[in-house]
C-alpha cells in the first residue's frame, strides 16, 4: 500500500464532496429537520398526564383498587420491580407501585412523582395497610435524549451507505474507475481512500449536527466524548465498509439504489433508532443484533444516557471493529474496476 | 530494436461472441504500432487486454518478456477512447492527483506548456471542449513519462485541425523515445503516424506490415476517380467494374492511358477526373470485401 496514492485519491474525493454544495447542504439539513419534526411530534399532548408502573402479583386490595381507578393516570403493568426501577430514575414512569407489599418508589426530583404520590397516599387514607416509600435518584430522560444517539447513528448510516455506495457505482458507470485502473493504484488503496475521505466528512458533518442540536435541544450527555467518538468512528467505518461491499461490483445506479435501500430501511426501523425493541418478537430482536446500526445506537445511547465506559460497551465496539475488517477484506476481494 | 510488448494467442469472449480470436503480434521498442479496423473489429478489446484492463480468456501479454505487473503499470501511459473524470475537480487538481500515483512524474508546468493547458488549468474538467479534453487526457497519459503509450482512437470526434494538432503531439512523444500503440479507424492517421500496422476484422489480424510494404504487396495498380454525376452508374459498372463510393466512381486500372482513351470514347467528361495511388482504405476493402465503418 502506497500512502501517497491513498492521499491523492483522498484529497480529490474531499474536493468533490465539499464543492458539491447541494449534496453538502442536504447532508447537514436532513438530520436537523428529522429531529425538529420528531421533537415536535413526540411532545405529549394527551389527557393521561401521569404514568404509574404497577406490579400486581395477586388481587389488589380495596385501597389499591381505588388508586387504580384514578382518572388521568395511565397504569402500566410490570412483572418485576427491579427490572423497571430505572424507568423511575429516568422519569419514564412517575411512580412504581408494588401492590403486594404496598411498597412504592418515587423519584426525588420528579414533580409528577410528587403529585402521584399524594394521590396514592389519599387512596390509602382509610386503609389499614401501611405504605412503604423508597426514594430514588436520577434525572429525567426525555424522548429527545433517548432518540438523539439513534438519529446521529442513522445519519451516519445514510451518509456512509449512499455516500460511498452511490459514488463508487457512479464512478464505475461513467468510467472514472476504469481510468484509475490504468494507473498503479490498487483496489485496497482506492477503498482506503474512500473510507478515510467519507469517515472524516461524516464525523465533521455529524459533529456540526451534534453541536447544533445540543444548542437547540440541550440533550443529555453523561459519558465521555472520547467514548462517544470511538463509537461513531467505528460505526462509521463499519457502515462505510457495508457500502463498499454493496458497491464492489454493481455498475447500475438503479440496482445500487435498490440494494442500498434494502440494507438501510430495515436498519432504520429495527435498530432501535426510533423506538425500543424491548418486548418485540424474539426473532426480530435477534435479527436486529445482526444490524450494525443496532450496535452503534445501543453503544452511543449507553454512553450518552448512562455514562457507560469502554468496558460497558466493549462488546459493541469489538463487533463493529471486527466486522469492519471482514467487510473491507470482502470488498477488496470482490471489487471490480469496470 | 528489442521487443517491448508481445501478444500471443490472445482470446476474449463475451458470451457466444468471440471478440478477439487468437491474436498474435510483437511491438518493437520505440516504434509506433497501429491497430486498424472498423468498429466492432476487436481493436479496443485487444488494446484493453494489452493494458491489463481486461483479463483475456486465453493467451498472454508480456511486457519486456514478463507478465504485466508493477513495472508495466508504472511505465505505461494510457489514453482511453472515452474517459470520465471526477466531478468538481480542476484540470490542475486532476493532473496533481495523477502525478502522485507514480514514482516518477513529469512536471505539470512542462506538460501544460507542451499541450497548451495553461489557459484552462483552473477550470472544472466538466467545462472543457472536446479538443481541450483530448489534450488533457493525453497529458494525463504522459504524466508518468511512459515508456509505452496506448492511444485508443485518440482523434475520434475531433475537428480536422484538432486532429492534426494531436498527430503532431503524438509525433513529439515518439521522437522522445516512447513506444506507441495506436488504434484507429482513420487510415490516413495510421499512414501518417505508424511504422507498422495490423488490420483487424472479426477479432482476427488479417494483415500486418509497414503501411507502404502492405500496399506494395497487394497493389500494382492505381485508382481513377470520376465524379458520380459525370459517369452513369450502368456504364461505370459495365465498362470499368467501377465501385461507387461517396460521390465518386472508383476505377481500378493497371493501364491509365487505356482507361482514359475508353472514357473519351464514351464521351465521359474528364474535368473532375483524379488519379491516385492505392491507399489503406482500398487495402481494407480488398482484404475484407467491405468498407470501413466509421
Amino acid at each position: 500500500m502506497k500512502w501517497n496514492r491513498v492521499y491523492a485519491l483522498f484529497v480529490a474525493r474531499n474536493l468533490e464532496f465539499m464543492r458539491d454544495r447541494s449534496a453538502l447542504a442536504w447532508n447537514l439539513l436532513l438530520p436537523i429537520l428529522i429531529v425538529v419534526v420528531f421533537a415536535y411530534a413526540f411532545t405529549e399532548d394527551n389527557p393521561e398526564k401521569f404514568k404509574v408502573g404497577l406490579v400486581a402479583s395477586a388481587d389488589l386490595n380495596s385501597a389499591a383498587e381505588e388508586f387504580r381507578a384514578t382518572r388521568y393516570i395511565k397504569f402500566i403493568d410490570f412483572e418485576q420491580v427491579d427490572a423497571n426501577l430505572y424507568k423511575v430514575e429516568r422519569h419514564q414512569v412517575d411512580l412504581l407501585f408494588d401492590a403486594a407489599s404496598n411498597r412504592y418508589w418515587v423519584n426525588r426530583t420528579s414533580p409528577n412523582g410528587y403529585i402521584v404520590e399524594k394521590l396514592l397516599i389519599a387512596a390509602y387514607a382509610n386503609s389499614s395497610d401501611t405504605l412503604h416509600k423508597t426514594l430514588v435518584e436520577g434525572d429525567e430522560v426525555r424522548y429527545i435524549d433517548w432518540v438523539i444517539p439513534g438519529v446521529i447513528g442513522m445519519n451516519i448510516m445514510w451518509g456512509a451507505l449512499f455516500g460511498i455506495g452511490y459514488v463508487i457505482v457512479r464512478y464505475r458507470k461513467f468510467g472514472v474507475l476504469k481510468r484509475l485502473s490504468a494507473t498503479p493504484v490498487t483496489a485496497m488503496e482506492f477503498l482506503c481512500a474512500q473510507i478515510l475521505s467519507r469517515l472524516w466528512l461524516l464525523l465533521l458533518v455529524n459533529a456540526v449536527i451534534y453541536v447544533g442540536m445540543d444548542l437547540f435541544l440541550d440533550f443529555r450527555m453523561y459519558g465521555s466524548y472520547f467514548n462517544l467518538s470511538l463509537v461513531f468512528v467505528l460505526g462509521s467505518i463499519n457502515l462505510i465498509c457495508c457500502g463498499l461491499v454493496v458497491a464492489a461490483r454493481i455498475s447500475s445506479e438503479e440496482v445500487a439504489n435498490g440494494v442500498l435501500n434494502l440494507f438501510s430501511w430495515p436498519m432504520m426501523f429495527l435498530s432501535g433508532v426510533w423506538f425500543s425493541l424491548e418486548g418485540a418478537h424474539p426473532l426480530m430482536q435477534k435479527f436486529a443484533l445482526l444490524l450494525p446500526l443496532t450496535h452503534v445506537t445501543a453503544a452511543a445511547r449507553a454512553v450518552m444516557i448512562d455514562g457507560a465506559g469502554l468496558v460497558d460497551i466493549a462488546d459493541h465496539l469489538l463487533l463493529l471493529g471486527l466486522s469492519s475488517l471482514i467487510l473491507l477484506w470482502i470488498g477488496a476481494r470482490i471489487f471490480r474496476w469496470e | 530494436m528489442s521487443i517491448i510488448l508481445q501478444v500471443s494467442e490472445l482470446v476474449k469472449r463475451f458470451g457466444s461472441l468471440t471478440a478477439v480470436d487468437g491474436v498474435n503480434f510483437e511491438i518493437r521498442e520505440g516504434s509506433c504500432f497501429g491497430l486498424l479496423g472498423p468498429n466492432g473489429a476487436g481493436k479496443t478489446t485487444t488494446i484493453e487486454m494489452m493494458e491489463g484492463i481486461k483479463q483475456p480468456d486465453g493467451g498472454t501479454v508480456r511486457y519486456r518478456g514478463e507478465p504485466l505487473g508493477e513495472e508495466f503499470r508504472n511505465e505505461a501511459g494510457i489514453m482511453f477512447q472515452t474517459t470520465a473524470l471526477q466531478e468538481f475537480i480542476t484540470v490542475c487538481e486532476v493532473m496533481r492527483q495523477f502525478s502522485r500515483f507514480y514514482p516518477h512524474s513529469a512536471s505539470i508546468d512542462d506538460l501544460a506548456d507542451r499541450y497548451a493547458l495553461h489557459e484552462f488549468l483552473d477550470q472544472d474538467t466538466r467545462k472543457l471542449s472536446g479538443g481541450q479534453k483530448q489534450r488533457l487526457l493525453l497529458a494525463m497519459a504522459l504524466i508518468n513519462q511512459p515508456k509505452i503509450l496506448f492511444l485508443d482512437e485518440p482523434t475520434t470526434g475531433l475537428d480536422p485541425q484538432s486532429r492534426r494538432n494531436l498527430w503532431n503531439q503524438v509525433q513529439q512523444v515518439r521522437e522522445q523515445g516512447a513506444t506507441i500503440l495506436l488504434t484507429t479507424h482513420y487510415m490516413e492517421e495510421a499512414y501518417e503516424l505508424c511504422d507498422e500496422i495490423a488490420i483487424m476484422d472479426h477479432g482476427r489480424i488479417i494483415a500486418q506490415d509497414a503501411p507502404d510494404a502492405l500496399l506494395a504487396a497487394h497493389f500494382d495498380d492505381v485508382v481513377v476517380q470520376i465524379h458520380v454525376d459525370d459517369i452513369p452508374r450502368d456504364i461505370g459498372e459495365r465498362e470499368f467494374q467501377a465501385i461507387y463510393r461517396n460521390d465518386s466512381a472508383h476505377i481500378v486500372t493497371g493501364d491509365v492511358n487505356k482507361t482514359i482513351e475508353r472514357l473519351l470514347d464514351l464521351d465521359i467528361p474528364l474535368d473532375r477526373l483524379r488519379i491516385r495511388a492505392r491507399d489503406l482504405e482500398d487495402l481494407f476493402l480488398e482484404l475484407t470485401g467491405k468498407e470501413l465503418r466509421a
